[in-house]
């Protein structure tokens, strides 16, 4: 068995961070995986994603052409990305910082404020968190406590206080997108 | 006629322990020889034979290792501080030395030499400037002096294509890093105990931890200016001391309190 | 143990550490600078030496120096800063001491990018710098793999007094994977005959490259070769994935060779009876391993991010006895295993002739697209 997700948006929106939660909690749980990064040349602001490919055995390449898991955090990515799922695959994406629609009718996607659902929650940073919680919510690669305790294990200490919160994000994404998911035909 | 010295009491010069008995390809009259002797006998003098690492240069003195008597490597063209960093800093007990010529040291190696000093390494370089390229024919050096006459500037330098010469000791003296930066001559018996003085006090420099130690000894190269090794000794008094001048040119205030 | 998830270059810095590297000295380049950053944080805290050099022209001679006094020493750059290597790489060859390198490759030639590559396989397996000298070349696939090679490296460096350099590319070096670090190793200064460490109560010992001398190098170099000689005996590593049944195979080392693992298994997904070589050492090439694949398969698929470098010694094992078909991909581009299975698929369709110069066939099907 292997699961590929795939996460873009611009830098700073905590889309290596997000896809590293992904990998510790499969770890954890005893899979296989790897985290590979892509940069634009910007340090800042720039584009950033990263493939995630969790498997049960040794993994070969950790790039895919057709992810069956995307989340996408800004329009460009969405614009570049959107053709790129698999069909049958789940698309997340970031409203509040993309105002259209998705074309696609054979994927299963969910349009959520992220943004806003993370200030909500507390922390306009934790929107990458909603995200990764509506993505799980549609296609359950991990459970939330897989999660959960994957950031419990792995965060810095200095940032444990805001694990709470983080657990909060999770939900938050995953009950909207439960509620709003648009099935493939 | 060979003299044998019947009475150890009276023998008053003999090759230092510090020398091998390997006779050196050196050209008659050049004084990489005294300068060899000069950091035999310091070696001796500090007991440091059996501490000290050496690094051959490229250059005339490429093959210093056959000569003075302690460890040796020898080291691509300019890279010799590089390569003392490495050894340096693997074996800090130890004291690690270059001995380099002009071209390697200022030209190729100029990177190194900056950087090694920069970084305060304790290492000690002897630097031999001899105001040209010896052992490829007498080019051009980086240390040549305007309107001096080379293979390569057989006019002379002229500064306007080929620009002035670089005066190390005072370049090295403005770094931080820098324990002893000083300039000495070898074209008189004076200047050359006054270079075996600054000699031993750039190696006091490392072994107590001071930081880089350079010694730059002006140098003869009778071949290559095309001077008798007599005449060679005034040029370079006449010539090179004004371009460069004898002193010292950063002594920390450490190294100035150190009891020798 | 406990498996971690470490970035690449990290991994690869603290196996080294474990391995019991005793100096590294290094300059930034992107894609292998946080292999530096962890050894500028890490070996002062463990008293070993770290510096960042002014250049890397200074860097490979400060490992020279150091390697002169048989310490474990490594340093670490990517492609171009290799390429200003190439002069010490020489020297310390000539000198016969030992070294580990690990080139993290980027997209060239010249500035070229900060993509993942595998062009530089020819400059370190065929030497680099002048003269005859043989660097033993590891290329793993992954990081565990990486982590694994690297206490193997420097042991592999100092038992042939040669160069050992690990050979991967900016996505091993930038991606993350579990990995389980074996334990620290102590650090053990051995006494080697032949190092430089001062001549206390015992003869100097002078450690150069220079041998003026013609017939005295020639023994040199030939002592050289001997070495190399025992290397190619005795120190050949690769993995075989699916090869029992299979009757064409795919022949990719290091990201070129993990990609085609899932190039494989899509294909065996839709029946075609493939499987995988991956050469591990590079340089000595396994090349008796391959001729025996090429007794046994009707036919070969050559992958790498690069326009065939490997493939020549692929062609050297094979000598025209199967078909062999190249697929590359150049400038920084990483393939997706879909392009290796439908180069694979085209191969079972029309395998060609064994005597078809398969770089040339490529280059038309890419200037084809």
């Amino acid at each position: 068995m292997q699961t590929e997700i795939f996460i873009a948006g611009f830098g700073g929106q905590g889309v290596m961070f997000a896809g590293q939660m992904f990998s510790y909690a499969a770890m954890d749980i005893g899979k296989e995986v790897t985290w590979i990064p892509s940069y634009g040349p910007e340090m800042r602001g720039g584009t950033a994603n990263c493939t995630i490919v969790i498997a049960d055995e040794e993994i070969g390449s950790p790039l895919v052409l057709n992810p069956p898991a995307v989340i996408v955090m800004n329009l460009p990515s969405l614009d570049k990305y959107e053709s790129a799922v698999k069909p049958g695959g789940v698309l997340v994406v970031n409203a509040s910082m993309i105002d259209r629609e998705v074309k696609r009718t054979d994927i299963t996607w969910v349009s959520l404020p992220c943004n806003e659902i993370a200030e909500e929650v507390g922390d306009r940073r934790m929107a990458n968190v909603v995200a990764a919680g509506a993505l799980l919510a549609l296609m359950p690669i991990l459970t939330l406590e897989d999660i959960e305790a994957a950031l419990k294990a792995h965060m810095p200490k200095r940032h444990q206080h805001l694990l709470p919160k983080n657990v909060e994000a999770l939900k938050r994404g995953a009950e909207y997108a439960k509620e709003h998911a648009i099935k493939a035909k | 006629m060979a003299t044998t010295i019947v009475n150890p009491e009276n023998l008053v010069y003999s090759r230092p322990k510090g020398l091998t008995d390997m006779p050196s390809h050196y050209c008659p009259g050049c004084t990489h020889g005294t300068a060899h002797r000069l950091v035999a006998e310091v070696l001796e003098e500090m007991n440091l034979l059996d501490k000290a690492i050496g690094i051959a240069p490229v250059g005339c003195s490429v093959f210093a290792y056959n000569y003075i008597n302690t460890d040796f490597v020898q080291a691509a063209h300019g890279r010799a501080p590089a390569m003392a960093t490495g050894i340096k800093r693997v074996l800090p007990d130890r004291v690690v030395f270059t001995y380099q010529g002009d071209g390697d040291l200022v030209s190729i190696g100029m990177a190194e030499t900056v950087h090694a000093a920069a970084r305060g390494e304790n290492i000690t370089i002897i630097f031999i400037n001899n105001a040209i390229y010896g052992m490829t024919g007498g080019q051009m050096a980086p240390t040549t002096m305007p309107g001096m006459k080379t293979s390569s500037s057989v006019n002379g330098r002229d500064v306007e294509t080929q620009g002035y010469p670089i005066r190390m000791a005072e370049l090295l003296a403005t770094l931080d890093g820098a324990g002893y930066v000083v300039r000495r001559s070898l074209h008189d018996p004076a200047s050359i105990r006054k270079a075996k003085k600054a000699i031993r006090i750039a190696f006091e420099t490392q072994v107590h931890g001071l930081g880089f130690s350079i010694v730059e000894l002006l140098s003869t190269c009778n071949t290559g200016w095309g001077l008798t090794p007599v005449d060679s000794l005034s040029w370079l008094e006449e010539h090179m001391i004004p371009v460069f001048p004898v002193g010292d040119y950063k002594v920390s205030p450490e190294v100035a309190a150190l009891k020798i | 143990m406990k498996r971690e998830l470490w970035k690449g270059n990290e991994a690869i810095a603290e196996a080294a550490v474990r391995a019991g590297v005793e100096a590294y000295f290094g300059y930034p380049i992107t894609p292998q600078s946080e292999l530096l950053e962890y050894m500028s944080r890490r070996l002062p805290e463990l008293g070993r030496a770290f510096v960042q050099a002014e250049s890397e022209p200074a860097v490979i001679n400060m490992v020279y120096g150091a390697a002169c006094t048989g310490a474990r020493v490594m340093t670490s750059s990517s492609s171009p800063g290799i390429s200003l290597m190439q002069e010490g790489l020489s020297y310390i060859a000539g000198t016969e001491v030992p070294m580990v390198l690990v080139n993290v490759m980027r997209g060239g030639p010249g500035l070229g990018n900060i993509a993942p590559s595998q062009g530089d396989y020819s400059q370190i397996t065929k030497g680099g710098g002048h003269g005859d000298y043989f660097p033993i070349v590891l290329a793993p696939a992954s990081i565990q793999e990486t982590v694994d090679l690297m206490p193997v490296a420097f042991d592999l460096a100092h038992k042939y007094r040669s160069i050992c350099c690990i050979l991967i590319d900016g996505s091993i070096g930038q991606m993350m994977e579990p990995v389980k670090m074996p334990d620290m190793m102590p650090v053990e200064r051995k006494v080697y005959d032949w190092a430089v460490s001062g001549a206390i109560g015992r003869e100097r010992h002078v450690l150069s490259s220079i041998y003026l001398d013609v017939p005295t190098e020639e023994k040199i170099n030939l002592r050289i070769l001997g070495r190399w000689k025992e290397v190619q005996e005795n120190e050949i590593r690769y993995r075989e994935y699916y090869l029992e049944d299979a009757e064409t195979a795919i022949i990719g080392f290091g990201t070129a060779g993990r990609i085609a693992l899932s190039a494989v298994r899509a294909a065996r997904a839709m029946g075609i009876k493939v499987g995988l070589f991956r050469p591990i050492s590079v340089n000595p090439f396994p090349y008796k391993r391959v001729e025996e694949l090429s007794e046994r398969v009707k036919s070969l698929l050559v992958v790498e991010m690069n326009a065939g470098q490997m493939l020549r010694d692929v062609q050297t094992a094979v000598r025209q006895r199967i078909p062999i078909r190249f697929y590359g991909r150049l400038g920084g581009v990483m393939p997706f295993p879909d392009e290796f299975v439908n180069e694979l698929q085209d191969l079972l369709k029309n395998p060609g002739k064994p005597e078809d110069d398969p770089v040339d066939l490529w280059y038309r099907r890419m200037m084809a697209r």
